[in-house]
């Protein structure tokens, strides 16, 4: 008799793989083995959890327990209590909620999950990627099955068109209305492409999604294929996410074995097949029409549109690129019906965006939310606020192309429209925390830098434009600007906005722009006062040992690479600011509190 | 191999079971079957196994069976208490895997509670 009366889900996400997850499963392999267990239970690696803050994470079934942070020593005491005993090891267990409560406690209960919706991101941390058979059991490849037997092509886009799904991917176009474009293409070839190039520094939500659901997109491009009459499709995803191409490979060949990819797909006559192509890790990849350079095996430049994509794109035939958690939506919406999808969310934005928190918040990790949900939800209730006691000072949304929303803002809904409207905008879905530690312009500079090394220098605004900018932004931090400089500086962003060939170029200001409208008096008192006020800009910091409070003990004099600091045992030191390079080591050595920066 | 919907269909319904115990639905009719050291030495493995065959074989959705420490009272052993939502939780002592199975069959699906292998009963 084999049966299974546990499971064990470890997350197999990158966050929780660079935390040791793979040693975590060896383990219970290997304990469960000593004991007989093997049979009863089932060692499952799943996709991620959302709670990369917390991982390793480890969930057992059916008690539901959540183990967090979970080291290979551990799992001697979970398989020999839980699995063996029925113990539950509270010491591991996630959050007070769950640990006050009895054994029958639901995950969704907890702050971190209550107020999430889970469609794009259904299977992620539910089933094993690499196992097919899991994925239909949650009724994956029924709205292939369904679409190709029951279904017109126009009735497969009127469905996604009244669903009100729009992309996921930065721009937000109704994704109904780009496949009808494609579809009315009379062309024998078109193609069906994924972006998966997730470019944007502390995305991950498009890596999480391949990593755990990697048939929903597979099944999603079969639909898109059969929407607008292609027959083949390419997922272009880069090279950096080993995990995610791996696991997407195996899923291309399970679904080839099952005859979910290949011809006459159940037996319908549709053909499809699908294949990967690897990016070098470039942002501007992630534009439309340089990903398609690209994938010809050309220099990823962009070009200008018209024409679109739908008309002439890939080898110049008629093709659509979506992006992957676009993708990940049109199963369910298939299988769920257009109106449930159009039910949740807002008048214009409808379903649920997927988030990947970061910086200084204490759940970093991976949330969906409806859209509409206010920022400070997402923040206060979902991610658990900002750690250390620190104060919220402004979220960043939509990456190098997007902008600061102040925290006076902090109740804005998570929206298309209303994320535009304060000057930020969705974006691919980084949502970036900053505290009062944070400087925004240096947080500008840091975007700016990171867009200047990423133009494909094609067009001259660009090319040009975006390093005349880091250099006027570098002078402000420096300490040298004027206000001159700050009136140049918005005069310089419309510029390169207005003239630039393709949407780096047209959005690599707005995060200057949007710290400008939300927070020019930091601005200013760079310019004016010399100061930064979050003590961050290194030009305009001084640090001075206070003589009141000095004992001269020397160590701060000791410990200083540049031997800036000097002064008698047992008398105030001092500290000659020509020579200080700001580097800090004296103030975090010093027991007494003589040092301050300002 | 090249699968049809029908297989696409079996293979779903066949491994519908196994992701079910995933579910984190609070509103789950409840089998805990206690393992501490005491129910296991009185034979609570074959029990939890024999409830969880059952279940599966009946295609039951909605009931999860869970494992839980020591219920206290060590004597009875094996026990498994059936909680459903909306309902006074029902203990049952002395449980072997034929007990299991008839539980299954007139407490889950016929919805009547099997008097004599409560704990009420119980001397
Ligand atoms: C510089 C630049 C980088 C981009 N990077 C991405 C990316 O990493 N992933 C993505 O899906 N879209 C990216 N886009 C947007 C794509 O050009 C395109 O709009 C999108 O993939 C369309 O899919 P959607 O309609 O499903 O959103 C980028 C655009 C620009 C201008």
């Amino acid at each position: 008799m084999n049966i299974v009366r546990s499971h064990v889900l470890v997350c197999g996400g990158t966050g929780c793989t660079s935390s040791n997850s793979p040693e975590i499963i060896k383990q219970f392999n290997k304990e469960l083995d000593k004991r007989g267990l093997s049979d009863e239970v089932k060692v499952i690696q799943t996709g991620c959890f959302g709670l990369c803050a917390l991982g390793p994470i480890v969930i057992v079934y059916p008690e539901g327990s959540f183990y967090s942070m979970v080291k290979p020593e551990d799992v001697e005491e979970i398989v020999e209590e839980h699995i063996l005993k029925g113990r539950i090891v509270k010491r591991l267990l996630y959050e007070g909620d769950l640990k006050e409560a009895k054994v029958a406690t639901s995950l969704n209960d907890t702050n971190f999950y209550k107020k999430q919706k889970r469609i794009a991101l259904r299977n992620c941390g539910v089933i094993d990627p690499e196992n097919i058979d899991e994925y239909i059991a949650n009724d994956g490849y029924q709205a292939l099955a369904k679409v190709l037997t029951q279904m017109t092509p126009e009735e497969v886009i009127d469905t996604i068109t009244a669903s009100g799904l729009r992309g996921r991917g930065g721009a937000g176009f109704p994704t109904g209305r780009k496949w009808a474009f494609a579809a009315k293409e009379d062309n024998p070839v078109k193609y069906v492409c994924c972006n998966a190039d997730e470019g944007d520094p502390g995305a991950f939500m498009d890596r999480s999604l391949l990593e755990g659901d990697p048939h929903s997109i597979i099944e999603a491009m079969a639909i898109a294929g059969y929407a607008i009459g292609a027959h083949q499709g390419y997922v272009y995803v880069r090279a950096e996410y080993p995990i995610a191409v791996k696991r997407l490979q195996i899923a291309i060949r399970q679904a080839r074995e099952y005859g979910f990819l290949g011809e006459d797909i159940f037996g319908t006559g549709f053909n499809f097949d699908l294949d990967v192509r690897l990016g070098a890790g470039a942002f501007v990849c992630g534009e439309e029409t340089a990903l398609m350079r690209s994938i010809e095996g050309h220099r990823g430049e962009p070009r200008p549109r018209p024409p679109f994509p739908a008309v002439k794109g890939l080898f110049d035939k008629p093709t659509i690129l979506n992006n992957v958690e676009t993708y990940a939506n049109v199963p369910w919406i298939i299988n769920n019906g257009p109106e449930a999808f159009a039910s949740i969310g807002t008048e214009k934005s409808k379903g649920t965006k997927v988030f990947a928190l970061g910086g200084k918040i204490t759940n970093t990790g991976l949330v969906e939310i409806p859209m509409g949900t206010t920022l400070r939800e997402v923040i206060e209730e979902i991610g658990g606020g900002v750690p250390n006691g620190k104060k919220f000072k402004a979220a960043q949304t939509g990456g190098p192309s997007g902008g600061c929303i102040p925290e006076s803002l902090i109740d804005t809904p998570m929206d298309f429209e209303s994320l535009a409207a304060v000057g930020s905008i969705m974006g691919s879905g980084g949502l970036i925390v900053m505290d009062e530690d944070n400087c925004m312009v240096d947080i500008a500079k840091f975007f700016l830098q990171f867009t200047v090394d990423e133009s494909c220098g094609k067009c001259t605004p660009c090319r040009i434009g975006m390093r005349r900018l880091l250099e006027l932004v570098d002078k402000i931090t420096s300490g040298n600007g004027t206000l001159e400089d700050i009136e140049l500086t918005e005069q310089l962003c419309y510029h390169i906005k207005e003239n630039s060939l393709c949407g780096l170029g047209q959005t690599a200001p707005n995060p200057v722009l949007s710290t400008l409208q939300h927070f020019r008096d930091e601005y200013i008192a760079h310019v004016v006062d010399k100061r930064c006020p979050a003590g961050v800009c290194k030009n305009l910091l001084r640090y001075q040992i206070l003589a009141e409070k000095c004992i001269g003990c020397t160590s701060c004099a000791r410990v200083c690479p540049v031997g800036a600091i000097s002064g008698e045992v047992k008398k105030p030191h001092t500290i000659d600011t020509s020579k200080c390079i700001k580097c800090g080591a004296c103030m975090e050595k010093c027991k007494f509190g003589a040092i301050v920066k300002n | 191999m090249k699968k049809s919907i029908e297989e696409l269909n079996a293979i779903r319904e066949r491994m519908k079971q196994t992701i079910q115990m995933r579910s984190d639905n609070s509103n789950n009719v409840r089998v805990v079957v206690g393992m501490a050291t005491c129910g296991i030495a009185a034979g609570a493995r074959p029990v939890l196994a024999a409830f969880v065959d059952e279940v599966n074989r009946r295609q039951l959705k909605n009931v999860t069976v869970a494992q839980t420490g020591c219920i206290g009272v060590c004597r009875l052993e094996p026990i498994v208490e059936i909680y459903e939502p909306g309902k006074e939780k029902v203990t049952y002592v002395k449980v072997d895997e034929n007990k299991a199975r008839m539980i299954v069959a007139e407490h889950l699906v016929n919805q009547r509670v099997i008097e004599e292998y409560t704990i009420g009963a119980a001397k």
